[in-house]
């Protein structure tokens, strides 16, 4: 499913931090939004998940609104959030963060199962309260517990944030299977190894302005752009 | 009466206050958990229960036992229903903001009181127990020829303080398992750790945060039926439980359920020994200086976790 953001302005109360944004994630491919902090990476994927109201512009997948959705009925559309920190139900066990993430489309156990053998150390840890996870099985909950969902989008907020390269390695594994599979993610990230390893398309944001959008091929050949929008 | 004898009075007193305690506190505790609310008003729905008790049981003719019962079922219902029109037309409005919704709940507060005093009136009002059988309590001593069991003069409870204090713990391990193994459970205590995340799964907060009010209205209505009989249905008798209800959630811990519990039966037992062996004030008194303590050398209570 293609989901499109058009001309959307959203922002904090009075502060506006997205202007006139527009994007385009297409099914079975990595769009990578780049940006230094505070350009807006994070607020457009919770206006994208309706968790920030938009002041105008419009978000649809497939054609079908989800601006004008309620909040919580955006992720039953088959879109699901991974969230930068993890953001996990801290006190509740990992079999308790999943069925989280079961419930918000009527998921079965067939799902959960299907999930779990895609992360096996969390099928030892089911009791375990989220908390006391390492920080990779932490992430690996949070991806486990959105892909319950079983989304035709994925939003990937910062998911190698302070990991060790085998739980970078098993995340990246992660979201090429559900580019395999026709999946659209996006994916926000600050790595730019992991950005030119994993994405198909990069956006680029600029105080909360969309500049240029470019296939990552071209971005390997000219990485002064890199260097403009993100600094590095 | 020797002090053994009193003391064991003095417990039963107080566990009947403990148990009523948990329950109220436990209402106030779950809508602050999982709302950020600072219910105000909650006395008030403790008071509803009780007027709403007396109206239901009074014209019921029959045995007391049917007006209890109609009591205790439908009381619950009308002020957790009143609750979740408050939440609606008031809380929602708000948007759940912390200071505006403690100047909120406090407009609900004299609006329910100035109701229940035009519509009940003034008067203190008995409902009657469903049974009410004096019980004879046995106390050993120690005589010529060993241990043996004697009945001293006043040592007795009743068959309704009894019920009082097994319904309580019934209605808590109810909430418990409602809590802990429930999908409805599930999706509170998730709301509870994080709104913006239990939306982003697809949790209706708004419906989840009335569901909430309700429900801790009605805990507070539940134990005002289960009390009524022992003390009066009055207009007034709202502050008393806010109180303790304040003090409890404070030493238990903002939103701890088990802390909330724990510090009921603290508060509750300390409340009836002292106020059987010294004075009810001085156990009053005791009560918010344990809070100041708490508050000082323990902000987030026996249970709470540290704000970060």
């Amino acid at each position: 499913m293609t989901l499109r953001l058009e001309a959307i302005n959203t922002g904090y109360g009075q502060v506006q931090i997205l202007y006139d944004l527009s994007l385009e994630a297409r099914p079975g491919e990595v769009l990578c939004l780049l940006g230094r902090n505070g350009a807006g990476k994070t607020t457009t994927l919770k206006a994208i998940m309706g968790l920030l109201p938009l002041r105008s512009g419009s978000i649809t997948l497939d054609g079908q609104s989800l601006s004008d959705l309620p909040a919580h009925q955006v992720p039953g559309q088959g879109v699901a959030y991974v969230p930068q920190g993890r953001r996990l139900f801290t006190e509740l066990t990992v079999a308790e963060n999943i069925e989280i993430g079961l419930m918000t489309r009527g998921k079965s156990h067939r799902t959960r199962d299907r999930v779990l053998s895609m992360f096996p150390r969390l099928q030892d840890r089911l009791d375990q309260p989220a908390e006391t996870l390492s920080g990779g099985e932490q992430q690996m909950l949070a991806t486990a517990r959105a892909l319950c969902l079983e989304p035709s989008v994925l939003l990937l907020d910062e998911p190698t944030e302070g990991l060790q390269p085998s739980m970078i390695a098993l995340i990246a594994d992660t979201v090429r299977a559900m580019r395999t599979e026709g999946q659209a993610v996006i994916l926000v990230e600050q790595r730019i190894d992991s950005v030119l390893a994993l994405a198909d398309r990069v956006a680029f944001i600029e105080n909360g302005r969309g500049r240029e959008v470019m296939d990552t091929a071209d971005l390997r050949d000219d990485p002064s752009l890199v260097r403009k929008y993100v600094g590095i | 009466m020797d002090f053994g004898p009193h003391l064991l009075l003095a417990v039963l007193e107080g566990a009947v206050g403990a148990a009523v305690l948990a329950l109220t506190a436990l209402g106030l505790s779950l809508v602050f958990g999982v709302m950020r609310v600072v219910n105000v008003a909650h006395g008030e729905f403790f008071m509803l229960g009780a007027v709403v008790a007396w109206f239901i049981a009074s014209p019921i003719a029959a045995h007391p036992a049917i007006g209890f019962v109609a009591a205790l079922a439908i009381a619950p219902l009308v002020a957790g229903g009143i609750a979740v029109v408050v939440d609606r037309l008031v809380l929602k409005r708000v948007e759940y903001d912390p200071e505006a919704t403690i100047v909120g709940t406090i407009g609900v507060l004299y609006i329910i009181q100035q109701s229940a005093l035009m519509i009940y009136g003034p008067e203190a009002r008995p409902v009657e127990p469903p049974f009410n059988h004096r019980i004879a309590l046995p106390w050993v001593e120690w005589g010529d020829s060993g241990l043996s069991f004697y009945y001293p003069w006043g040592l007795s409870t009743t068959s309704y303080k009894l019920f009082v204090i097994v319904a309580a713990v019934a209605i808590l391990v109810t909430f418990w398992s409602v809590m802990s193994r429930t999908r409805l459970g599930l999706i509170m205590r998730a709301t509870q750790l994080d709104r913006e995340t239990a939306v982003a799964f697809g949790i209706p907060v708004q419906r989840v945060y009335s569901i909430v009010f309700g429900f801790g209205a009605a805990l507070a209505a539940l134990s005002a039926v289960l009390i009524v009989p022992i003390q009066q249905a009055h207009y007034l008798m709202g502050h008393d439980p806010l109180l303790l209800s304040f003090i409890v959630v404070i030493i238990g811990g903002l939103g701890s359920v088990r802390g909330t519990v724990v510090a009921a039966l603290l508060i509750g037992m300390s409340d009836g020994i002292i106020s059987v062996f010294l004075s009810p004030t001085l156990s009053k008194i005791l009560a918010t200086l344990l809070v100041a303590l708490v508050l000082v050398f323990r902000p987030q209570g026996l249970y709470g976790k540290k704000m970060a």
